[in-house]
């Protein structure tokens, strides 16, 4: 690539200007979570005696080891859940080519397009009228529901893409429909099925509608639905709320660091399909 | 949802083998799942936005009238236009700077630098919306870490509690917006120029070309997929905003930053309006289908 000079480092200061602008406000966050926790801080300061037992205040004030596992337990029903209802949707709509799967795959793409907040009043009074209104399930069956449409898609372009001399192949050494199934497509889908997985994980424990409506205590909610208690709880003690912000940003942090690279090339292939 | 059953030519016979029933029954959980809690609350609030109903005692059908109320009411209307607002930030915004990114990412050597770019702007869109709304509260906050740096260099007259000030809320929360989604779209931008030919880039250096020419003559053009895609996402996200906006105003000052997300919680939970409520949501979603088709016809238009 020929690129000049003053260009060049142009480029570099507006890109590292950015890049500050990105961290401020999370560096401003643990700044403030290391103030002596009975102060009201005053913008980005750094203290030079860290206060860090305001993480563990926060964690134990905030009970963040019950919000963590009330949102473990949504994600384990979730995600789980939606892979297998998706996975075998995409396999019949992206490979078996069934009878209207046109129309079915347009059904679901109607279901990518309809905001949460559309749905949020009707689902209140279908979720009472199950009678599991204020449970984690009032969460968890509404959820793999919404996330469905995006689920089905992802999966159905990733099969779309399979040859289908494969499947052809499998038939003709006699394999039934179910073993070609098994023991060759969904080996095949494992990082498609990765990657939605992930993506799943981070929207479960990061969805904030559904849990704040449909979950009035607090401490059943995922974590994020749970950040209004804290508002309320730490009202007082900004370095408190912070820290109990920065706990619960944690884990998504890990996930994605862990998991990058797979996660965003899958991220861009399955938008671009889609 | 029953399959036609019908009778195959002969010369389907590929297709005739796999059978039209037990295909189907591949779907039928996601149709399950995706009928119970997305097509059936649908149907629901449709039905409940022609009726006037608290939600407990017994509801009066009001026909339009819920319809009527969503665009007259000032409150409301103000709402949606607030939500118009926002696609500046959610929208306009993150797809330029994201554009500009990329560029001057793809323009550097590859290694340690541009990943750890690309990672660092990606952050915001991992964080939950609600913890970014509470870490900018803080920013924007009366002691805050931007009236700081304007006290700093001297412009302490423009310091403000940005989120209460009735001129710079709205803003204020847009750009929480922008934040969030720069790194989604810089990403995606960076993938769609590495598909670009690269040879299209050198001849037009070698022509002379300077960065602005190269970016409208070869990268935009390049990038028209990932930039229908992005628009869409993203003004998807400013119409239906909900996270950013509780964990921040609530709304306030005044009205000057309610969403219809809010306006939707609000009446339907706090006023038990639940006629209403339904109805602006039923509105908010065609106001989001108007939005994207347009944008999805373009995009498939101009790739022909």
């Amino acid at each position: 690539m020929i690129v000049n000079k003053t260009e060049a480092i142009l480029g570099r200061v507006i890109l590292i200007v950015v890049l500050i602008a990105t961290v401020i406000p999370l560096v401003n966050m643990l700044s403030a979570a290391l103030q002596p926790a009975d102060t009201n801080p005053t913008g980005l300061t750094f203290t030079t005696d860290p206060q860090w037992i305001n993480f563990v205040t926060a964690f134990e004030k905030g009970n963040v080891w019950r919000l963590m596992g009330s949102s473990l337990f949504i994600v384990v029903f979730v995600v789980p859940i939606s892979l297998i209802c998706a996975t075998l949707a995409g396999y019949a709509l992206g490979n078996l080519r069934i009878r209207g799967s046109r129309f079915l795959f347009i059904f679901f793409i109607l279901g990518l397009t309809i905001p949460f907040e559309a749905l949020i009043i009707p689902l209140y009074y279908e979720v009472q009228g199950m009678g599991i209104l204020n449970t984690q399930w009032a969460v968890i069956f509404p959820l793999i529901g919404l996330y469905m449409p995006f689920s089905v898609i992802w999966m159905r372009a990733h099969f779309v893409g399979v040859p289908q001399e494969l499947s052809e192949a499998a038939r003709v050494d006699g394999a039934s429909r179910w073993q070609e199934f098994r023991s060759i497509q969904l080996p095949l889908a494992r990082p498609a099925l990765s990657a939605l997985a992930i993506l799943l994980f981070l929207w479960t424990w990061n969805q904030f509608l559904l849990p704040v409506v449909l979950i009035s205590d607090p401490l059943n909610r995922t974590v994020a639905g749970a950040l209004t208690f804290f508002q309320g709880q730490y009202s007082s003690s900004i370095p408190l709320l912070n820290a109990g912000a920065l706990i619960i940003i944690v884990p998504t942090i890990l996930v994605f660091v862990i998991f990058q690279r797979q996660f965003i090339q899958a991220l861009l292939q399955g938008a671009v399909k889609g | 949802m029953t399959s036609p059953i019908a009778p195959r030519r002969a010369a389907a016979k590929a297709a005739a083998r796999r059978g039209t029933l037990s295909g189907w029954v591949f779907v039928i959980p996601a149709l399950i799942a995706y009928g119970t809690f997305v097509i059936y609350p649908l149907v629901l609030g449709i039905q409940y936005s022609f009726y006037k109903w608290n939600g407990v005692g017994p509801s009066e059908f009001v026909g339009l009238k819920n319809y009527i109320r969503v665009f007259t009411d000032p409150t409301l209307l103000a709402s949606i236009g607030n939500a118009f607002v926002l696609i500046a930030f959610f929208t306009l915004i993150p797809v330029s700077a994201g554009l500009v990114l990329a560029t001057l990412i793809r323009s550097m050597k590859p290694g340690p630098f541009s990943s750890l770019s690309q990672t660092i702007l990606f952050l915001p869109q991992i964080i939950p919306l609600a913890a970014a709304g509470i870490a900018w509260s803080w920013m924007y906050a009366q002691t805050g870490a931007i009236n700081q740096v304007l006290n700093a260099v001297g412009l302490g007259a423009l310091a403000r509690p940005w989120l209460g000030d009735f001129q710079t809320a709205l803003p204020a929360v847009g750009l929480i917006g922008s934040w969030v989604l720069t790194g989604l779209c810089t990403v995606l931008f960076l993938t769609g120029i590495g598909k670009i030919d690269q040879s299209l880039y050198e001849a037009v250096r070698l022509d002379g070309a300077s960065w602005w020419r190269e970016f409208i003559t070869i990268t935009i053009p390049g990038l028209r997929q990932e930039i229908a895609v992005l628009v869409t996402i993203t003004i998807i996200a400013a119409l239906s905003s909900f996270d950013i906006i509780y964990t921040t105003t609530l709304g306030g000052p005044g009205r000057a930053t309610l969403v219809p997300g809010i306006s939707i919680y609000r009446i339907g939970f706090t006023q038990s309006n639940v006629g209403l409520a339904s109805a602006f949501g039923i509105v908010l979603m065609i106001l989001v289908l108007a939005c994207v088709l347009p944008i999805q016809r373009l995009a498939r238009a101009s790739s022909k």
